[in-house]
């Protein structure tokens, strides 16, 4: 199973998605490097509204991720609620 | 202590970028002008397009209009990307106010059966219209010559989509957000005879081929009648039927049209002030699209609005803007 | 009846596709007349998915916000004096090259995207389009406001799109974007969105933007990742642009696959400046760029293509070169630069002894075999005082434009040279890689604008190169050019650091 991965400018927002990430995605590994956080995992990753909002401790409209986001590898599913990436195979 | 050393060993060695200092002069620049000016590629191009074998990929002959620079066309509005979004943004976030207003107050609800029945007939389809404007203004982005013109025919073109969302919005506004609105609105745009005229000259303008040409006819013909008719004159005839607060819903393409017309008016004068030829020519398209604008845009006005002076209240405000701009025939 | 309300994704299809319509009155075709040439069969363009879903209003509104933090910075580091925070002014170089080599390519992505988001017949990808277009245009201002800084204290930024149209290595990144945006506009996007933006610009803007952070650089490293932030959007459109078209039709899969081999191979070669930038220019490493490579290529490529396979798609021709070429092509680039510095608008230098420490163990099976020993006999000649310049002007590869200095990767002491005979002349490659290129489309890259050739036509004023380099390319002569030691960028940074000031 391949790795998919994004990363983060290392930022205030961004900690609180990380925390999110680690939360909702058991298996993913945070990796700091200057000035950005890279988060990877096998198969799978989701970013959750709703967790987000939870660590945040407001509204986060999904959107809001591309304000920190740098970079992602796999294929996107974006809507409402979640961003998940993935590999087919 | 130390910032007296820092002023006295950090006088830095030129003070902007050298193309900036040949067309101005040795002196501090604006970020317009480093962000505009020379930009684009003009020398020395490796490949002939592979869809256009008879120009270079940035060609001045893509049009009839000479300019000794095209750099002269610059905007009055200064913007560059970051002013752009960032004056964008705040117009916007009005909007969105208002929108919500609307939506939360229920306004919706308080229209008459009538009301919603014009809108869905006449204002909806105009975005359509935008869509039109996004396509001609990409295309002289695209084919243009130099970034002072390109970057605003980009800009406008990312407003008119703009544009073209906020009218679908009254129109998800008006059906709770199911865009049954949108699919009768299209109806009307696709079958109903009165628009069709009008839908025949947009299809016509997206396949003329001089890129100016084309930015006159829609930026400043098809523009400033649509604008006089649908934005004053059915403004003013919504409020008549009790529909004031669609006032709320279209102000934002109200600010634009002003905003923009500031931007076109220089432009053109410009172009227009550069030469006879250019001129003529100026004179020749805004003649052959003005004519064919009015005929089309004849039964949808008709059917309308009241008034039967209206297209000629229309026709007056675009000739008084010629005039302004320079431009007689 | 209580109408079904919509969900995001068919709410911005009725704000962006449904606004389209089909023709009654005119002809479509000729509305929207390059979508056949290319051989590219497109039978549904309802099929579009769309990459991201950003009304206007959104855009305008992230965008923004993005730009309000963004230009802060910028205000921050000229009033501050940003630039004498960088670990070392040789670092500043490595943001020359980007002004001069990378932000006219924003400019002609600008206008690419412009062209291919006004010419699609499918309404969801035109406007996907423009948005990258719109995109791309605020890297290279935000690009020119970040280095405009720079400007006022280091040579070499000055003349920056003047030089690009000219100078000889800066055709290797002109050449590049101009390939792609005379070709069709499929290729375009598969040349673009796809085989750059998706499976090469990381290893530009991460771990180089990293860099710059690691150096002290606030400014390119604000606008990199700010940029990058827009890059996610762009990468997800070179996945579904590629997705769309093996999907609509199996005669569409080896165009496709035709156009990855081509644009992998242009995207390696364009790259080798960067491998170069980053370990050799960097001051503060991050990563060698092998380790760039291996992260940002061989893993997440081979994720991706492996992905695609089931749509019959393999990995990029000559894949398995660029395996051998990561322990090589930065060194060598490095050296072509060094030994024609003379003719170069920024500064080269040998690496210190500490940084060839650090080349021979992140190259521990090539450096000190074969590069170490050119720059420590580098190192004995500059001491004699007789740093060394490459008098005779290189010969060109008619592809990629790169000086022909790149090895053979199975015998890195013999360099490469290809050639293909095409109507009655000899034309000269680096590599397979571009002589493959050249031999499918040999009607196009005959016309190449080879900028040694043109010298010697006398296309580009001047008797001599030293007539060329300042008159035609506005270079100033000894200032933006040669080695940094002895520069004036060297002189001002030692006189700020003595004065305290840097």
């Amino acid at each position: 199973m391949s790795k998919v991965y994004l990363a983060l400018q290392d930022n205030d927002d961004s900690r609180y998605i990380v925390e999110a990430i680690i939360e909702d995605n058991q298996e993913a590994t945070v990796i700091n490097q200057p000035a950005m956080i890279r988060i990877e995992s096998t198969g799978e990753l989701v970013v959750r509204r709703s967790t987000v909002e939870e660590k945040i401790g407001r509204d986060w409209d999904v959107q809001e991720l591309h304000l920190s986001l740098i970079t992602l590898g796999g294929n996107v599913d974006e809507d409402e609620d979640q961003l998940r990436l993935s590999w087919n195979v | 202590m130390t910032i007296e050393i820092k002023t006295a060993t950090l006088q830095p060695i030129r003070n902007t970028f050298a193309n900036i200092e040949r067309r101005f002069g040795d002196k501090p620049a604006s970020r317009y002008q480093e962000a505009t000016y020379d930009l684009q590629g003009e020398a020395n191009f490796h490949y002939r397009p592979l869809w256009q074998p008879q120009y270079e990929l940035n060609d001045k002959s893509r049009t009839k209009i000479k300019m000794n620079d095209w750099y002269d066309l610059k905007d009055p509005r200064q913007f560059y990307y970051g002013t752009y979004v960032q004056q964008r943004a705040k117009h916007q976030e009005a909007t969105e106010t208002n929108y919500s207003f609307f939506e939360k107050r229920g306004l919706a609800e308080h229209l008459s059966e009538e009301v919603k029945s014009y809108l869905l007939t006449y204002l909806i389809p105009l975005r359509h219209v935008e869509h039109t404007a996004n396509l001609n203004n990409m295309y002289g982005c695209a084919f243009g010559y130099g970034t002072a013109i390109t970057q605003a025919l980009l800009y406008n073109a990312m407003d008119r989509l703009g544009n073209a969302q906020y009218l679908s919005r009254i129109g998800l506004l008006l059906d709770g957000n199911s865009a049954e609105s949108l699919t009768t609105a299209k109806q009307e745009w696709l079958k109903n005879p009165v628009w069709q005229p009008m839908r025949a000259l947009c299809e016509e303008m997206t396949t003329v081929e001089d890129w100016f040409e084309v930015f006159i006819a829609q930026d400043l013909v098809v523009d400033t009648l649509i604008f006089n008719l649908f934005y004053s004159q059915l403004d003013e005839k919504l409020a008549s039927m009790g529909a004031r607060d669609i006032a709320l819903l279209t102000e934002f393409m109200q600010v634009w049209n002003k905003d923009s017309s500031r931007w076109l008016d220089s432009v053109l004068k410009t172009v227009a002030s550069e030469s006879e030829d250019n001129s003529a020519l100026l004179g020749e398209w805004v003649q052959r699209w003005r004519k064919k604008t009015l005929e089309a845009l004849k039964p949808v006005v008709a059917s309308m609005l009241d008034n039967s002076d209206a297209l000629s209240i229309a026709d007056a405000s675009l000739e008084e803007r010629l005039t302004k701009i320079g431009i007689t025939y | 009846m209580v109408a079904k309300k919509l969900n995001l994704k068919d709410k911005y299809r009725a704000l962006t596709r449904d606004l389209d319509w089909d023709y009654d009155y005119s002809d479509r075709k000729k509305a929207f007349p390059y979508e056949e040439f290319e051989g590219i069969k497109i039978t549904d363009w309802s099929k579009w998915e769309d990459p991201f879903r950003l009304t206007m209003d959104a855009y305008w509104k992230y965008q923004a916000e993005k730009e309000k933090k963004l230009y802060a910075i910028f205000d921050a580091f000229s009033q501050n004096n940003g630039h004498l925070n960088v670990t070392d002014a040789r670092y500043v170089n490595a943001i020359k090259v980007f002004l001069t080599g990378v932000s006219p390519l924003e400019y002609q992505a600008f206008q690419g995207y412009a062209h291919v988001g006004r010419q699609f017949g499918g309404a969801g990808a035109r406007v996907a389009c423009q948005m990258q277009s719109i995109d791309e245009l605020r890297h290279v201002q935000t690009q020119v406001h970040a280095m405009s800084h720079y400007n006022k204290f280091f040579d070499g930024f000055q003349d920056w799109t003047h030089m690009h149209d000219r100078v000889w290595y800066l055709s290797v990144p002109k050449s590049f974007f101009d390939d792609a945006r005379s070709a069709g506009p499929f290729e375009f996007l598969i040349a673009i969105s796809f085989s750059f933006e998706y499976v090469l610009t990381n290893l530009l803007f991460v771990p180089f933007m990293s860099g710059a952070a690691h150096n002290g650089d606030m400014a390119t490293c604000t606008f990199g990742f700010s940029a990058q932030s827009d890059e996610a959007r762009h990468m997800t459109l070179g996945l579904e642009i590629i997705k769309f078209l093996l999907e609509q039709h199996e005669d569409n899969v080896p165009i496709v696959q035709k156009w990855i081999d081509k644009w992998f191979w242009r995207g390696t070669r364009l790259l080798a400046i960067v491998a170069m930038m980053m370990d050799y220019m960097l001051p503060n490493k991050v990563m060698s760029w092998k380790e760039a490579w291996e992260v940002y290529f061989e893993d997440a490529g081979g994720a991706l293509f492996k992905d695609l396979a089931r749509y019959g798609i393999r990995m990029p021709k000559f894949v398995e070169t660029t395996a051998k070429e990561k322990e090589h092509i930065s060194h060598q680039a490095w050296w072509i630069f060094y030994t024609h510095g003379h003719a170069a608008g920024f500064h080269t230098w040998i690496p210190s002894d500490e940084e060839l420490d650090w080349l021979s163990e992140k190259y521990p099976d090539t450096f000190d075999k074969y590069y170490r020993p050119r720059w420590e006999l580098a190192k004995e000649m500059e001491a004699r005082g007789e740093r060394f310049y490459t008098k005779a002007l290189p010969q060109l590869c008619t592809t990629c434009q790169i000086p022909m200095g790149f090895t053979e990767m199975d015998n890195p002491t013999q360099i490469a040279y290809r050639s293909s005979d095409y109507e009655g002349e000899k034309y000269h490659f680096c590599s397979d890689g571009c002589k493959h290129i050249f031999d499918q489309e040999p009607e196009k890259y005959v016309q190449s604008w080879l900028p040694v050739h043109q010298i010697y036509q006398g296309n580009c004023g001047g008797a001599n190169v030293e007539e060329v380099l300042r008159d035609y390319y506005k270079m100033n002569l000894g200032e933006d050019n040669m080695d940094f030691k002895g520069s004036s960028d060297e002189k001002r940074w030692n006189e700020w650091k003595r004065k305290g000031v840097a």
